[in-house]
């Protein structure tokens, strides 16, 4: 293998890591809500993006597997790395909060994801394209439900209504992060691999503006973006996250469950 | 007309009642039906739902620490069947009358029981394994034959749960079966695991029959099909092989394959215990209970925000109509 061929391959490796790490932290963060939602229906409506999450960080692991040397698997790359090799953005480890928290942070991120995905099904890459195709259609699920209850707490009570404002105040300095292109974005992008990062921005702002709009809510004011998830510094959130996740495969290793 | 003289007493709906149940057709919600075999049944389905939501909790509390993304996605799989279930089950006992708000708020201050079952601890990731295998499990030999109970939305509610009950077995044995074939540790899990789940699973058919004043009734008119005694019989002839080929021992000494019978025989549970947890004194009664309590409390300002907006949107749709 060429040298730049190697390198293609171990960008290709971190970038679909990327999308699988995102899609983990935060059915992982789902999971949290089980039996615990304000409905029935909701634990229903919950779960079932949290499925649809999980089984796109599997297809995206198991892809960043066969791009692996020496042999790793879906559950080694889940479950065998610490924090700080995690490459996720920092909005989906913050943690639930309260059901405003919880919808403020979907929102937001399935807003970013749609489009994403849709850019990502002109892919290059036939495996991420594949990938990407079957995801937009959930995805578009995702964000027609979290765009719902947005408007439902938004415009709901006088009450909701404040909590809703507070949760997107709280969350929203984490949403920078999702537009700051880094050497391996642009790379991929050069490629005709990876994602334009400012056409999604233009995306995702007017449709944020309009929701916010509707469900009477105001946009916070801008400050000083969060970032760093991407190269493995995250918040203490997300290292309690995968200590409850992996404390069964590290404490027993090379076990089959 | 001989039938009519010697049911002088019976009216002509109860008559009618009568003739549906003997003819093995359903009884349907428009249909008359005995007060108490109303109340009976709501009182079986909404404690049947119940123990649906109720039992997401000992399972539920192990999603986040599954061990492989396979077991992980089946996990959220099963609970969430299990919210389904209780949907099902509060709309059927909402074609008799009662309210699903209404039997919630019954089942957050203790007026309406659950499966006694979920008041145990689930402390070892071995404990999915075995209350798929022998709660589900013991959940389908109760329930398949619900699917003909004489009262058709319970029924048919019934035969959609069985179908996802069947795959929350397996995924449950198939647990145990890897766990029994992995380190001695994890074999220690399992067995562990079985001797924890074993009883409780035994008591989940409930009393003797000898014991069990509900059951006569039921029986004659069809909500139930057999009597405890049989269904738990059935259940042990199913499980003890399925122990077997995990090569596991089932913690009763009493345990013995019957020539005569062709069933196996099977010691006396702790019946002191099993009254003692349905009492409300079992190991997590309280915070099964008030996991429950608090999910709804904490999920009233958004169910309130829903109705609100609701109310709102329907307001403008009606002055748009004008
Ligand atoms: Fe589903
Ligand atoms: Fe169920
Ligand atoms: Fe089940």
């Amino acid at each position: 293998m060429s040298a730049s061929a190697a390198s293609t391959k171990s960008d290709l490796f971190t970038y679909t890591l990327r999308q699988a790490d995102n899609s983990m932290v935060l059915c992982q963060r789902l999971c949290e809500w089980a039996a615990r939602a304000p409905e029935l229906e909701e634990d229903i409506a919950l779960t079932n993006i949290g499925l649809d999450l999980i089984g796109q960080a599997r297809s995206l692991y198991q892809y960043s597997a066969s791009l692996c040397d020496p042999k790793v698997s879906e559950d080694d790359l889940a479950f065998m790395r610490d924090a700080h090799q995690w490459t996720n953005l920092l909005l989906v480890e913050q943690p639930n909060g309260d059901f405003a928290d919880t919808i403020a942070r979907q929102y937001f991120y399935d807003a970013w994801h749609l489009p994403f995905l849709e850019q990502l099904t002109r892919s290059h890459d036939t495996t991420l394209a594949a990938i990407a195709a079957k995801s937009v259609k959930e995805a578009k699920y995702h964000l027609r439900h979290s765009s719902m209850w947005i408007k439902r707490l938004g415009d709901g009570t006088e009450y909701s209504h404040q909590r809703m404002q507070d949760a997107i105040a709280t969350v929203w300095p984490f949403t920078k992060e999702m537009f700051v292109a880094d050497e391996l974005d642009l790379r991929m992008l050069e490629a005709g691999i990876g994602v334009d990062l400012d056409v999604l921005k233009r995306a995702w702002e007017s449709q944020v503006v309009a929701l916010l709009i509707s469900a009477t809510l105001t946009k916070p004011i801008d400050s000083e973006a969060i970032t760093g998830g991407r190269q493995g510094q995250h918040t203490e959130y997300l290292h309690d996250l995968l200590a409850e996740m992996q404390v069964l495969p590290r404490s027993m290793p090379n076990r089959q469950w | 007309m001989n039938s009519k003289e010697n049911r002088t007493t019976l009216s002509a709906e109860e008559l009618k009642f009568e003739e549906l149940l003997a003819s093995g057709r359903k009884i349907e919600p428009r249909d008359w039906m005995p007060d108490d075999y109303r109340r009976t049944l709501i009182r079986q389905i909404g404690q049947h739902a119940h123990s649906e939501i109720i039992g997401m909790q000992p399972e539920g509390n192990w999603i986040t620490r599954a061990p492989s993304l396979k077991r992980k996605a089946i996990l959220m799989s099963k609970v969430q069947d299990e919210a389904g279930h209780g949907l099902y089950l509060y709309s059927a006992a909402e074609t008799l009358g009662a309210d699903r708000t209404d039997m919630l708020e019954k089942l957050n201050n203790g007026k309406m029981k659950y499966s006694s079952i979920f008041n145990y601890p689930t402390p070892c990731w071995a404990d999915m394994g075995a209350i798929g295998w022998l709660v589900d499990g013991a959940a389908i030999c109760n329930q398949v034959p619900l699917c003909r109970t004489s009262y058709g939305p319970y029924a048919r509610a019934m035969v959609r749960v069985c179908k996802e009950e069947s795959f929350h077995q397996r995924q449950g044995y198939e647990i145990m079966l890897t766990l029994c074939k992995g380190s001695s540790e994890q074999k220690k899990m399992a067995q562990d695991a079985l001797n924890r789940w074993w009883w409780p699973a035994i008591m989940m058919f409930g009393p003797r029959d000898d014991q069990s004043p509900n059951s006569e009734l039921s029986l004659k008119w069809k909500i139930k099909l057999f009597s405890n005694d049989v269904l738990r019989q059935k259940f042990v002839d199913i499980a003890v092989p399925q122990a077997n080929i995990l090569g596991l021992t089932v913690p009763d000494t009493d345990l013995s394959w019957n020539e005569d019978t062709g069933h196996y025989s099977y010691g006396e549970p702790d019946w002191e215990e099993f009254f003692e947890v349905i009492r409300g004194n079992g190991p997590c009664n309280k915070e099964r209970v008030s996991n429950r309590r608090e999910a709804h409390e904490n999920g009233q300002w958004v169910r309130d925000a829903a109705m609100a907006y609701a109310a709102k949107r329907a307001k403008i749709s009606l002055s748009q109509a004008a």
